[in-house]
């Protein structure tokens, strides 16, 4: 749909090790994250689900319970993890990208 | 119909991201009844609209290429970017909805909330880049970038103008319930109004004008939500504890209940674990299928700047959503014993805690209760404000899946002019607009409440496997594509009416549906992932060759950028 590279130049740049850290590190970096928000969110669901009861109970003594802190922490985790990706990826994703732009870019 | 029962329909109806069905079905199926009219309301949503039509004409002038007219030149940031994002999600119905589930059901309600919220990690984590480095105007530019454009363009158009559709009426008929009840304004006159100011956003304004009523919208909503959180906050004199103890104390008398410590752990919401997953999965991956968040990717200029939308949206997104359990909880504590917010003569009838105007009315009363009428007319006329940002959203998605993927790339097979294009798209709005107040009157009567969950549903079945696999599998075909993404969009629609909202609810059918989930779209989206797969592996065409021979240069262009097309589209 838009300017093509030609199949050479598409090859070189896929063995370049500069784009294959890029590939990896960041591919690794998202799965991992992707995991850890998974497992807090359907880890969370399932205790709501198969054992309320632990979230139910006192938090501190007081009326506050479990779940709040959890759920609460819950939401800043989502916060949380994108914040560490994008810093990553601000100051080691767009790095190595600006060095495959200007070996290859047009 | 009782206005009472009516009232909270109304409410129930409201704009946006809706409650699931069991939510839903609390609501009586009825009318509301006309109230008098509001007018410090309709004053300051009078002010919103000049400030936007301001707005709107000022973005005119620069609405004058498609790359404008789809995507604002590419030129929004990602702060601004981020907060039109949360302010698609920031709706009337999360708003009262969320707050209002929080006021009856304590916490519940921020369970729900959760569920809307953690998909944009993995939104940020997998796609957001790759979407912005391969796409342009839509995401079925991403789906079709090395399938075959006609067939799998027409499908992406399809599964777009279908959740746009269900999406729109049930925002106008909610605005038509909410807009009557809040301002005193006729239902069809309120329908009207909608369609028309939507109209003129984004047939004038194109995606500059819509993205910056979004912008406006979010930061009024948050103001409003800040305050109202702020003053329940101050009362109980900043303590978390001190606002539970008293929200426990006065919920036990209040509902007449014996045990209401119960409010602060889980109730009934995803007691089953089957039909918990099964709406995490919709709520989660619904959201990366829905076409006119995904179209918001390609109003930035680049990777870095669609990455930081998602970093501050779901900053934003997290904000109000612990803003609205404050407001539930602050609402226990200012209007559930506040007899000039209860409703006594249903009360009497039915032995239960009733609000004025039904039980979404929660945050609205609270809203009058820490700032008087002044600031109950700003939060009623920001709930209008939010079902018109809403809606331009979902028109200008539609309008481009008309005027980009159907008319430009499959009736004109990409040799359509630039002005060719423009001119079907404004053609299209103008037609959506039309058949969206229509579809409002016409459902005037009828409980529509399931139809956002059924966008979800088939968000997340039919668009977003195949989006995920075009980027992600080497191996994905046309016939794979085509197969699998019909699959997952017959089976949610026919899914979506066996369950409990619709089949028995809202059709009548029997007294028990014929599947117990709340949201199937676990199965119809697995059925939808097997269907890419099957058809794909056992594609042997030359077609099927070709298609992932390109993958190698998809790649590299999703990863890097080089290529992607740029700010401006000169």
């Amino acid at each position: 749909m838009t300017t093509e590279m030609s199949p050479e130049r598409v090859q070189q740049i896929l063995q370049n090790p500069t784009f294959q850290t890029l590939d990896r590190q960041r591919w690794r970096l998202g799965m991992t994250l992707t995991i850890i928000q998974l497992f807090i969110y359907f880890g969370f669901i399932l205790v709501v689900a198969l054992a309320p009861d632990y979230l139910r109970q006192s938090w501190r003594g007081g009326v506050t319970t479990l779940g709040i802190p959890i759920g609460i922490g819950v939401i800043l985790s989502a916060f949380i993890l994108c914040g560490i990706y994008v810093w990553f990826a601000n100051s080691r994703f767009d790095a190595l990208n600006q060095r495959i732009q200007q070996e290859f870019g047009q | 119909m009782s206005l009472l029962a009516a009232g909270k329909r109304a409410l129930l109806l409201a704009a946006g991201l809706s409650l699931p069905a069991w939510v839903w079905a609390v609501g009586d199926v009825g009318e509301t009844t006309k109230q008098p009219t509001n007018w410090i309301a309709i004053s300051m949503f009078v002010l919103f609209v000049v400030m936007t039509l301001g707005i709107t004409k000022w973005a005119a002038r620069q609405n004058t290429s498609r790359a404008a007219f789809y995507t604002a030149g590419g030129g929004i940031t990602g702060f601004q970017n981020g907060l039109a994002i949360a302010g698609d999600f920031m709706s009337a119905a999360s708003f009262l909805g969320i707050s209002a589930m929080v006021f009856t059901k304590g916490y519940d309600g921020l369970l729900y909330s959760i569920g809307f919220l953690v998909g944009w990690p993995i939104i940020l984590f997998i796609i957001a880049e790759r979407l912005r480095n391969l796409g342009r105007f839509t995401f079925a530019d991403v789906a079709a970038y090395r399938l075959k454009r006609g067939p799998t363009r027409t499908m992406a158009a399809i599964s777009t103008l279908i959740v746009v559709a269900f999406y729109l009426i049930a925002q106008m008929v909610g605005a038509g319930q909410l807009i009557k009840l809040l301002f005193g304004l006729d239902y069809n006159i309120a329908v009207v109004i909608v369609g028309v100011l939507m109209m003129a956003y984004v047939l004038f304004g194109g995606m500059l004008a819509t993205t910056w009523v979004q912008i406006i919208k979010a930061v009024l909503l948050l103001s409003g939500a800040s305050f109202m959180a702020f003053m329940v906050l101050r009362y109980c004199g900043f303590s978390m504890e001190t606002m539970f103890t008293k929200a426990v104390d006065i919920f036990g008398r209040a509902n007449n209940v014996a045990d209401p410590q119960k409010i602060m752990g889980p109730g009934t919401l995803l007691s089953s674990p089957l039909d918990a997953i099964s709406l995490g999965v919709a709520l989660m991956f619904g959201t990366a299928g829905l076409p006119h968040i995904l179209m918001r990717f390609f109003t930035v200029s680049d990777a870095k700047e669609a990455r930081k939308s998602v970093f501050y949206a779901t900053g934003f997104i997290g904000y109000f959503y612990l803003l609205t359990f404050i407001i539930g909880f602050g609402a226990i504590l200012f209007v559930a014993e506040n007899p000039t917010y209860l409703d006594t003569i249903k009360m009497a009838a039915t032995g239960k805690l009733e609000l004025q105007g039904g039980g979404n009315m929660a945050a609205i009363h609270l809203a009058h209760a820490v700032g008087g009428d002044w600031f109950l007319g700003f939060i009623s006329a920001v709930a209008f404000a939010t079902i018109l940002a809403v809606v331009a959203g979902l028109t200008l998605s539609g309008a481009s899946a008309v005027s980009h993927d159907l008319y430009a790339n499959v009736i004109a097979h990409g040799r359509a002019t630039e002005a060719q294009e423009m001119r079907v798209s404004k053609m299209a709005v103008l037609g959506l607009a039309i058949l969206a107040i229509l579809l409002g009157i016409l459902f005037e009567k009828q409980n529509v409440a399931f139809m956002v969950g059924l966008a979800f549903a088939v968000a997340a079945s039919a668009n977003f496997p195949v989006l995920l696999l075009s980027m992600f599998w080497r191996g994905l075909t046309t016939r794979g594509a085509l197969i699998g993404g019909t699959l997952g969009l017959v089976s949610s629609l026919v899914l979506i009416f066996m369950t409990k909202a619709v089949w028995v609810e809202t059709l009548h059918l029997s007294d028990t549906a014929p599947i117990s989930l709340t949201n199937p779209a676990l199965f119809s989206m697995l059925l939808a992932f097997l269907g890419c797969w099957l058809f794909s592996v056992t594609d042997r065409s030359a077609q099927a060759q070709a298609e992932k021979a390109a993958y190698d240069s998809q790649y590299v262009r999703a990863i890097t950028g080089i290529g992607a097309s740029g700010a401006s589209d000169h």
